[in-house]
């Protein structure tokens, strides 16, 4: 055994690190990152930080002290080049390490826009790319974000906030369309009006000029800064060129183990089996992050239990807090609590009379009702979920 | 700088200062402590920051807001009246000498 070796130094791989040691790991633990910060917070980069409300004191995950005192090997700045997993070691810019177990936590990169001029855009996943960003967005007047999906509006939210002229450019018919139902993209296309973005839907890119985004209808959206969010692909590469089993990420099983029981992958780059999902399902969430981290931990201390955790992820956009739990895709039916007009409602989603998701908007209660229902398969009925006298902690709802 | 004492569920004591505009979160992940997790880094959306606010200091924060009031409903520890989110207590020059306890375990 050489111990544990974490690639990848994002938010699954320090909660590995973390869940190890606090799991009674006794042997090495090495954390390598290609970025030359720590492990730090991805989630303010596009909301807090980018308003500089949050500082960069607050983005690190962990205090350096954390690191000395349970003796995890912080590697940052260095690039894994391939593994061997005959040898058992991995091959870096500076040299080889030996692992005993390796986890994969190799994240995703941003999805580049096909078209002439894309080298013109900037993108958001990095600390020093939300840097670059801010100082951008400063010097500008009129801000075209390219992507309507969780990034592409919070930055636009944030670009707005700061009094620029705003566009939002989505290829589909709607917002968000990957993740929410038709009324939820309505109301955030809604907020964002309201607060005096242009969002034009339906619209595609066909080149980035100078001074603006040119669709493919002819329309120019004139803009000094042009800003896209149009998805990640997951980086598996190494994985792949190891011979690990991939597909829309590194595939892995229930325990999250690849096709090699020495390797585990988790976080964004893993494709895993999720019970919410009924199916493989390959999740980019702070929530996905960190229990899948400790599911893997748990493997590798010799207490393995399938990954089963909620789905759970957040977004804010210009104040508006926006919950989801549960994973709603194939769902047959919903239920409205509350009200849209008041900006405070939940929309359930039922697939054959069982629960699978909630979206709440400024609905925290049912957020956390919603996440302790799916955890426990407490029953609920779409009547139930649009009724505001039925109080979910009284339908038998447990801890999770 | 104010002061804040966190005390493991074992005990075991350590006081760190504080900045004032910081929360008691924030003061436990940067200085190593075990016992806060703060998986989702403050926004009130995880209830692994879970701390036992010393009685003495109570009537001194601010009440429990709606969301932290819900999110305390969560806690993997058993929830107490002195049940606090420490990602939802921001220092400030009077809460200099607070003391938390916290809980075996966060998840």
């Amino acid at each position: 055994m050489s111990g544990v070796v974490i690639v990848g130094a994002g938010q699954a791989g320090l909660e590995a690190a973390a869940a190890l040691r606090a799991q009674g790991y006794q042997e090495s633990v090495t954390l390598i990152g290609d970025e030359p910060h720590p492990p730090y917070q991805r989630p303010p980069l596009s909301k807090e930080y980018l308003l500089g409300k949050q500082g960069a004191d607050n983005l690190p995950l962990r205090g350096r002290v954390f690191y000395e005192k349970h003796g995890i090997t912080l590697r940052m700045g260095e690039t894994v080049a391939s593994i061997d997993r005959a040898a058992h070691r991995i091959q870096t810019g500076k040299g080889e390490i030996p692992y005993g177990k390796l986890i994969l936590a190799t994240g995703a990169r941003n999805r580049v826009l096909p078209v002439p001029g894309a080298e013109r855009a900037l993108y958001l996943r990095t600390w020093d790319e939300a840097d670059t960003i801010r100082r951008r967005i400063e010097g500008s007047v009129r801000v075209a974000v390219i992507g309507g999906g969780f990034i592409g509006l919070e930055i636009a939210a944030a670009a707005r906030t700061l009094g620029k002229a705003v566009t939002i450019i989505e290829a589909l018919p709607r917002l968000m369309a990957r993740a929410v139902s038709p009324p939820l993209s309505d109301f955030f296309r809604d907020v964002h009006r309201g607060e005096g973005a242009e969002v034009l839907l339906d619209s595609t890119v066909r080149e980035i000029a100078e001074d603006a985004v040119v669709l493919t209808d002819q329309r120019r959206c004139a803009a000094d800064l042009v800003l896209a969010g149009i998805g990640v692909v997951p980086n598996m590469e190494l994985a792949r060129g190891a011979g690990l089993a991939t597909g829309n990420g590194i595939t892995v099983d229930e325990f999250l183990k690849t096709s090699d029981p020495d390797i585990y992958a988790i976080g964004d780059c893993a494709d895993h089996p999720n019970l919410f999902a009924g199916g493989r399902a390959r999740l980019e969430s702070v929530q996905n992050a960190a229990d899948q981290a400790k599911c893997a931990a748990r493997g590798i201390v010799g207490n393995p239990t399938p990954y089963r955790d909620v789905p759970w992820f957040w977004t804010d956009q210009f104040g508006v807090r926006f919950q989801m739990a549960g994973l709603s895709a194939g769902h047959d039916r919903t239920a409205l609590r509350g009200s849209v007009e008041n900006r405070k409602f939940s929309m359930f989603y039922f697939k054959q009379a069982r629960l699978l998701a909630v979206d709440s908007v400024n609905r925290f209660g049912d957020h956390i009702a919603a996440r302790k229902m799916l955890a426990a398969g407490t029953p609920l009925t779409p009547e139930q979920a649009a009724d505001e006298t039925v109080d979910f902690k009284k339908l038998g709802v447990t801890a999770p | 700088m104010p002061n804040v004492t966190y005390i493991a569920h074992t005990g075991e004591s350590q006081t760190i200062d504080v900045a004032t505009g910081m929360v008691v979160m924030e003061g436990a992940v940067k200085n190593g402590i075990d016992g806060i997790v703060a998986e989702c880094g403050g926004a009130c959306m995880c209830a692994t920051c879970h701390v036992y606010v010393d009685e003495a200091w109570l009537d001194r924060l601010d009440p429990i807001g709606e969301e932290q009031e819900e999110m305390l409903g969560a806690t993997a520890a058993e929830r107490k009246s002195n049940s606090r989110l420490s990602c939802q207590i921001r220092m400030r020059p009077e809460f200099d000498g607070l003391v938390v306890r916290m809980p075996d375990r966060q998840t």
